[in-house]
């Protein structure tokens, strides 16, 4: 029997790394792409923890964050592609119209 | 022991793949790391008996939102990508922020106490088969956040077109 704690240092594995490249990533397609790396890595977490205390609510809660994660997919590639119109670039440093 | 190898693999894979989606220089080649990452956590989702929720992923993540991934690389011009840098100015900063994290979490991890168990064990389960039980527990209890999460797809959906048209000439 793999112990629960295994699989949530997996997911503290895979949510450091998406962190990482939400944070240092140029291109704004592969920070998109980071948001569901952390995702997933807390649907590991929630899944593994409703195999092991016997509940399904968890797996519930995972089904919802695939749902809202699919609409979030859709909303950021809209944004993007609209960022890509408008200024021609998809490079995350040469937006820089609200002075951040 | 077979299982602790059966593990050791998935873990070994998901790591090495999210690795080399965040650090490939070619988007085209990340999205494909991504495809073989969303198999192996479908996998590891199975070997949960989540049976219901590997084919969810596979279904929604490498059918619905890769290709939308796919499409949206269409757009970068690899060969300029190709020559400039991968990493933002910060990026030293990201990495000791990602790696404190990651140690925060650890950490936080000796003080979890888990749950008192419930009443799906994997006997019952196995007697009712796993998507009637997660459907009777969503169109039951939860079905009012279903139909939220049904308006929250309808917002998405309205979003991205309104988003994504060309502003009509007037």
């Amino acid at each position: 029997m793999v112990p629960l704690s295994w699989y949530m240092v997996l997911g503290a594995v895979v949510f450091a790394i998406g962190v990482f490249g939400f944070l240092s990533r140029k291109n704004i397609i592969i920070v998109f792409m980071s948001i569901e790396l952390m995702l997933n890595a807390v649907n590991i977490n929630l899944i593994s923890m409703s195999h092991y205390i016997q509940d399904l609510r968890g797996q519930i809660l995972a089904f919802f964050v695939i749902a809202v994660a699919a609409a979030e997919a859709a909303i950021g590639l809209a944004i993007v592609i609209a960022l890509f119109r408008n200024k021609a670039t998809a490079h995350v440093d040469e937006v820089k119209e609200m002075q951040g | 022991m077979i299982q602790q190898a059966f593990f050791a693999y998935f873990a070994f894979v998901i790591t090495i793949l999210s690795l080399l989606i965040v650090t490939r220089k070619n988007p085209v080649h990340s999205v494909m790391w991504m495809l073989l990452l969303f198999f192996h956590i479908a996998g590891m989702y199975l070997f949960l008996n989540a049976e219901f929720m590997a084919a969810i992923q596979v279904i929604v993540y490498a059918g619905g939102i890769l290709v939308l991934f796919l499409f949206a690389v269409l757009l970068v011009n690899i060969r300029e990508e190709l020559q400039i840098g991968k990493y933002i100015g910060a990026a030293p900063t990201s990495f000791t922020f990602a790696v404190g994290l990651f140690v925060v979490i650890v950490m936080s991890l000796r003080s979890f106490v888990a749950a008192p168990p419930g009443i799906y064990s994997i006997e019952l389960i196995k007697q009712e088969t796993h998507t009637k039980a997660l459907g009777k527990l969503l169109y039951t209890e939860f079905l009012y956040p279903f139909e939220v999460a049904s308006l929250i797809l309808l917002v998405a959906i309205i979003g991205a077109i309104v988003l994504a048209k060309r502003r009509l000439k007037s």
